[in-house]
């Protein structure tokens, strides 16, 4: 539990220092969602109806940008390899880097996501579901996502492979969260979308970092 | 079990065994084959639904099902690799995805052919067929992982990785008929209580299936054999650099 909470503070800390490098994450997310009323016109009725998925799909590829340096600089300089040989299991130091890179990408995504919806003209019944339901979906996207972070270290063209890898994995996540917001948007039970979305995050939560320890303790192999 | 495996991990003994095994493979292939077709464009009913088209079916429902089987054996081949290290058992898996990415592509690509009289329109956002897709997509990325290392033994051990990961999507496809209310219908042939399919249907789709497999098995050791000389020639290559 030490090594975590070490971890965890480490990563933290290294992104503080970035500092805008994940500023540039969200930047991303916004701009990407601005695009799409001048791809479909402003039509606030079209515009209402597509918000939900355009957040998402937006949130998912912000979320897979930042994906590829997750391991890539600690591979780079060599930490990775310390990580490896300490006495920390390394399921549980993937799992705190993953930790820390929800912490610096996916809570500044959820928090800007209402602003996006306004933007969007989405009905006001479906922001707390839009947060509910990105606060369940995005820790397991950074969860599946750092299976590909581990598998692409030491590839060439590392970040298009990582999109090759990965969407496909999130496009489960991705349903089930849009229609956890269009449901209640059209005035329909969502219960059943959500328990879906906590079901991925409970069976993501002890796979993901056993599969990503091992992608990544082959690449140091 | 183990020594099994050691048996026939040998490459030359693979080898020899290939040699033996492959014109059978193709002759089996074209026989059965050639019979399946047969039967199930000339000479089996038209179905009192879908009339002639249902003779889509003797081409896509078998191509679906290899791709889940090559996909599984990939798995298993990748697994066998990761934990003893066999070097057949990760040529396996990755001489597979090309044939198995066909039989996928081969099953969407029918399955479109058939949905645009059936259910008019080439393709629907449907469960089944979704999954299908991202069977695809894994096919794909397995096989731009293998060969995006430089080294390529780290390829082969990151690929088998994604591979087993990849295995939560064969459930998901097979039950997804049931799962959900879907457009594509129900299994008709693999479930409890039997086939629920005539017998004049059922057996040039089940010749059709033998056909498909060992069609894959012939490919699939020619590729294999194709890998095993590539490997000699690249070890000899770089003998004759050193020498």
């Amino acid at each position: 539990m030490n090594g975590f909470i070490t971890i965890v503070r480490r990563d933290l800390r290294l992104a503080q220092r970035q500092g805008m490098d994940y500023i540039m994450v969200v930047m991303f997310f916004v701009i990407a969602v601005v695009l799409f009323p001048f791809g479909v016109g402003p039509e606030p009725n079209i515009l209402a109806r597509i918000a939900a998925g355009v957040i998402w799909v937006a949130a998912l590829l912000s979320s897979l940008l930042s994906l590829e340096r997750l391991f890539q600089a600690d591979y780079e300089d060599g930490s990775l390899e310390l990580l490896v040989l300490s006495p920390v299991t390394l399921e549980i130091a993937v799992l705190a880097k993953i930790t820390a890179h929800w912490v610096t990408t996916g809570l500044p995504l959820i928090i800007a996501a209402p602003l996006l919806g306004v933007l969007l003209n989405m009905p006001a019944e479906g922001f707390p579901m839009l947060i509910l339901a990105l606060a369940l979906g995005t820790p397991s996207l950074s969860l599946i996502g750092a299976v590909g972070a581990g598998l692409i270290l030491g590839s060439r063209r590392g970040g298009v492979l990582l999109a090759l890898l990965i969407l496909p994995l999130y496009i489960p996540v991705l349903i089930f969260g849009v229609s956890t917001v269009d449901a209640v948007i059209g005035g329909f039970e969502s219960k059943a979308q959500l328990l879906i979305l906590a079901g991925f995050l409970l069976a993501a939560l002890p796979l993901c970092p056993w599969a990503a320890a091992a992608a990544v303790r082959q690449s140091v192999e | 079990m183990s020594m099994m495996l050691h048996r026939f991990a040998n490459p030359t003994r693979f080898l020899r065994i290939a040699t033996v095994v492959q014109p059978w493979m193709a002759g089996l292939t074209i026989v059965v084959g050639g019979a399946g077709l047969y039967l199930g464009l000339f000479n089996s009913p038209a179905d009192y639904q879908q009339g002639e088209s249902v003779r889509m079916m003797y081409v896509h429902v078998p191509a679906s099902w290899m791709a889940l089987f090559v996909y599984t054996g990939m798995a298993v081949s990748a697994a066998i690799g990761l934990i003893w290290k066999h070097p057949l058992a990760d040529l396996m898996a990755k001489s597979s995805a090309p044939i198995g990415a066909c039989f996928t592509f081969l099953a969407l690509f029918t399955g479109a052919l058939w949905g645009k009289p059936m259910w008019g329109a080439w393709w629907v956002w449907d469960a089944r067929l979704t999954s299908m897709l991202v069977l695809f997509f894994l096919y794909l990325g397995y096989m731009a992982l293998i060969n995006a290392f430089d080294d390529p033994s780290r390829g082969v051990r990151a690929s088998s990785i994604l591979l087993l990961v990849g295995v939560v999507n064969v459930p998901i496809i097979k039950f997804s008929v049931e799962w959900w209310n879907t457009l594509h219908q129900p299994a008709s042939v693999m479930k409890l209580g039997g086939p629920s399919i005539d017998a004049a249907m059922l057996w040039p789709l089940l010749l059709m299936a033998i056909a498909y497999t060992t069609y894959y098995i012939w490919v699939l050791l020619i590729r294999v054999r194709g890998e095993i000389i590539a490997n000699r020639v690249r070890v000899l290559r770089l003998k004759q650099v050193h020498s």
